[in-house]
């Protein structure tokens, strides 16, 4: 098994230089291609996902993570405000599967939440974007780029998040992380 | 092994040379290292590790460029953390690569070769999927594509052998599902061709599942490809939505189901309306002999085709997580209701800055069922008959919460809980005479900012246990006592009785995290088992990356502690995990 590993494990390499050679110029991505649900079940392409070359909050949650819930609960009273002032847009995207996916909808609104929220039931986004646990927050740019990324949550955390997110909605450099 | 050196050098001055390209592709990945030390501790019987330290580690490499995407997992188990799978690290520890895949996507197509993880409908029929902190792996390892050219369908084909540790099955997996959404469809013959009024939605849904595997059994007359289906509904208007799924799938005789040559089918039900502050959901499961593997053989967790989650609600507080129900693929029927309200800011109970509350009941039964005497010799045939959609007698789970979120001003929180449940403990964790447990328990949280970014945290909860006898029929009876009190039956496992739990945590956005917590046994029966499970843990962030040094006793359960939550086995000793993303 193990020196078939490596032998697969070569022809990926070799696949890899192919890729190299043939790709196109890469097209202005914002977050991965993985297959996600809307919230009403619809299958989309997390390519799609975008904000006008503004600011992209993407927040990967549970309804069964506390953390995660104080973190969006106390994000969703300071949303309007950060919003206004640099057009960032927050994306909540639940990773609960099957067990819990069908509440997610009514949890959300039963909660007040004003965030674009997706399902990722099966974890297609969460492998294409490397999160290991959950809450992991991701700060994209205008051009799509990840600028800074947090794993956990503590209250209070939002002050440093909002320094970053008027950063980058300035077009200034992540500074100080 | 020795050619996998080289090989990953290999791939580093890839990424280098390509890296130095201006239309080079993104590199990402993760990874986590978990360490584990043991000490022998007999009370609370975590086992004599004669490693005395093991971990477990994997890390992941993605590439992508454009439409193309290529990765790997590289996985230690050296030797396999207390609650994983023996299997994992096998006799002497096992290392390699266990996942690795390439993948084209444009808006037509998507077609994934190596492994990939994959979910028909509500996965009654197929999810592979993955939970590491778990160590549940059962990725396909073949080819997937899926096809979305026409507007409002999409295609999935799949052919694979499924993953076990660090090998394959011997089974052929074959799938195929549809999915339709009626109005976008509909795009495709006028723009303006709709059936439905404004804001509904309808989706229906379909897949086929085959397994191929040999029978070389010398007596019974195996089927080798058992199939299976589901049929799938979705309906939305406003803020109501229903969910219905059907599954089925044809006999298959194997260990975990007494080699009964009965058919498998399942019904998911599922019901939601919510409004800004209001969310409602109820839904109903009933399953008679829906387990499904691609191997006969397997057993646990290995090797499993589909996924059949428990309709009761998932918990985090500490001592909720106690008597967690699991689904019972060889026959249950369950409901479910929960309801989420968010009283207005501003109003008598909301308050300044709101208030929300959560009630959830369910309740699961076995499904009714009579055994075939006349086909008790035959060797093949159905040993049961059903009323598919009706309650059996016997009780298996029944729950009731209520929990309640307040935030009193901008620097003080609150979270109160009360919940009662009953356990079908003999039956859920395979312990027959055990018998059944009701508990009641209560919780309560505090949370206090010091200062902008300083937070400390109380919880302390208590539960309040009774055992259960449990007779033949179902029937929830006293438990029997001797004449020094001693419980005769149901039988007592080590943790047993009530529990008290209290936890102190002092954070530091956005860096640091320091927790105390303990969970002492005290209603144990045996006096020299009431025990306290003292447990202290910092971490650290920086960014994605997290790390965590912890020491004392662990129970098992899922632990959220340090803003993540995460499945932690039982142990006594030192636990150091780093985890980052790149």
């Amino acid at each position: 098994m193990k020196s078939l590993n490596s032998l697969m494990f070569i022809g990926f390499l070799s696949l890899i230089m192919c890729m190299n050679a043939f790709a196109q110029d890469n097209v202005k991505q914002v977050i991965p291609a993985a297959s996600i649900k809307n919230i009403k079940g619809e299958k989309v392409n997390s390519a799609t996902i975008t904000n006008d070359g503004k600011p992209i909050l993407l927040n990967f949650w549970a309804t069964w993570c506390k953390p995660c819930i104080q973190e969006l609960s106390n994000l969703s009273s300071l949303y309007d405000d950060w919003k206004e002032a640099t057009g960032v847009k927050i994306v909540a995207v639940s990773v609960d599967d099957v067990r819990n996916s069908a509440k997610v909808a009514p949890f959300v609104n039963g909660k007040r939440w004003e965030y674009e929220v997706y399902l990722d039931e099966n974890g297609d986004l969460k492998r294409a974007m490397n999160v290991n646990n959950v809450p992991h927050a991701f700060l994209i740019d205008g051009n799509g780029k990840v600028v800074w990324q947090h794993n956990s949550y503590a209250p209070g955390d939002e002050e440093k998040l909002y320094e970053v997110i008027k950063q980058v909605a300035a077009g200034q450099e992540v500074t100080g992380h | 092994m020795r050619t996998f050196l080289p090989a990953l050098l290999a791939f580093f001055s890839v990424i280098t040379l390509t890296a130095q390209n201006q239309n080079d592709g993104v590199i990402g990945g993760n990874f986590q290292v978990d360490v584990q030390s043991y000490t022998p501790d007999s009370l609370i019987g975590a086992q004599n590790v004669p490693e005395k330290v093991r971990s477990n580690a994997f890390l992941n490499l993605n590439y992508t460029k454009g439409n193309f995407s290529a990765g790997i997992r590289y996985e230690s188990y050296l030797k396999e953390i207390l609650g994983f799978s023996p299997n994992w690290g096998g006799k002497e520890g096992n290392a390699g690569i266990g996942y690795r895949y390439a993948r084209y996507t444009n808006d037509d197509i998507d077609v994934t070769i190596g492994n990939f993880y994959e979910q028909f409908g509500n996965g009654m029929i197929l999810r592979t999927y993955e939970e590491r902190g778990l160590g549940l792996d059962n990725a396909l390892d073949g080819v997937r594509a899926k096809l979305t050219m026409i507007k409002g369908l999409q295609i999935t084909g799949v052919f694979g052998k499924q993953r076990s540790f660090f090998t394959v099955g011997p089974g052929i997996v074959r799938g195929i599902d549809g999915e339709l959404l009626l109005e976008d469809f509909l795009k495709n013959f006028g723009d303006n061709l709709s059936i439905l009024p404004e804001g509904w939605r309808l989706r229906f849904g379909g897949g086929v599942v085959s397994k191929y595997e040999q029978d070389l059994d010398p007596t019974l007359n195996l089927p080798e490809n058992v199939l299976a289906y589901n049929t799938r509904m979705t309906f939305q208007a406003g803020g109501f939505a229903l969910d219905a799924e059907y599954a089925s799938k044809i006999n298959d005789p194997k260990t975990t189901n007494a080699n009964t040559y009965n058919p498998g089918r399942a019904l998911y039900i599922n019901g939601s309306y919510s409004a800004p502050g209001l969310g409602i959901n109820i839904s109903l499961k009933s399953l008679d002999n829906m387990d499904y593997r691609s191997s006969r053989r397997s057993q646990l967790t290995d090797l499993v085709l589909n996924y059949l989650p428990a309709v009761t609600k998932q918990y985090t507080y500490r001592l909720l997580t106690l008597y967690p129900y699991a689904t019972q693929p060889n026959g249950e029927i369950g409901v479910q209701a929960d309801v989420l309200y968010t009283f207005p800011k501003g109003s008598f109970i909301g308050g300044k800055y709101g208030t929300s509350i959560n009630i959830n009941y369910s309740r699961v039964h076995s499904i009714d069922s009579t055994r075939n005497l006349t086909d008790s010799t035959a060797i093949e045939g159905n040993l049961y008959t059903t009323k598919f959609m009706s309650f059996g007698k016997k009780l298996f789970f029944d729950d009731f919460n209520v929990e309640i979120q307040k935030k009193w001003s901008k620097d003080f929180k609150s979270n109160f809980g009360f919940m009662r449940q009953y356990y079908l403990k003999e039956l859920i964790e395979l312990l027959p005479g055990t018998g059944a447990i009701r508990s009641d328990v209560i919780t309560s949280e505090f949370i206090y900012s010091l200062t902008a970014t300083q937070t400390i945290r109380f919880e302390i909860q208590h539960m309040a246990v009774e055992h259960r006898k449990v007779d033949d029929e179902g029937n929830d009876k006293d438990a029997i006592k001797d004449a020094n009190g001693k419980t005769i039956s149901p039988k007592l496992d080590n943790n047993n009785g009530s529990w008290v739990y209290a936890l102190a945590e002092y954070t530091i956005a956005p860096q640091w995290f320091i927790s105390l917590f303990n969970e002492y046994n005290y209603g144990n029966e045996d006096p020299n088992r009431r025990l306290n499970y003292l447990s202290g843990n910092i971490i650290y962030v920086k960014d994605a990356l997290r790390l965590t040094l912890g020491y004392g006793r662990v129970r098992g359960g899922i632990l959220c502690v340090g803003g993540v939550c995460r499945p932690v086995p039982a142990s006594n000793g030192f636990s150091l995990s780093v985890s980052s993303t790149f």
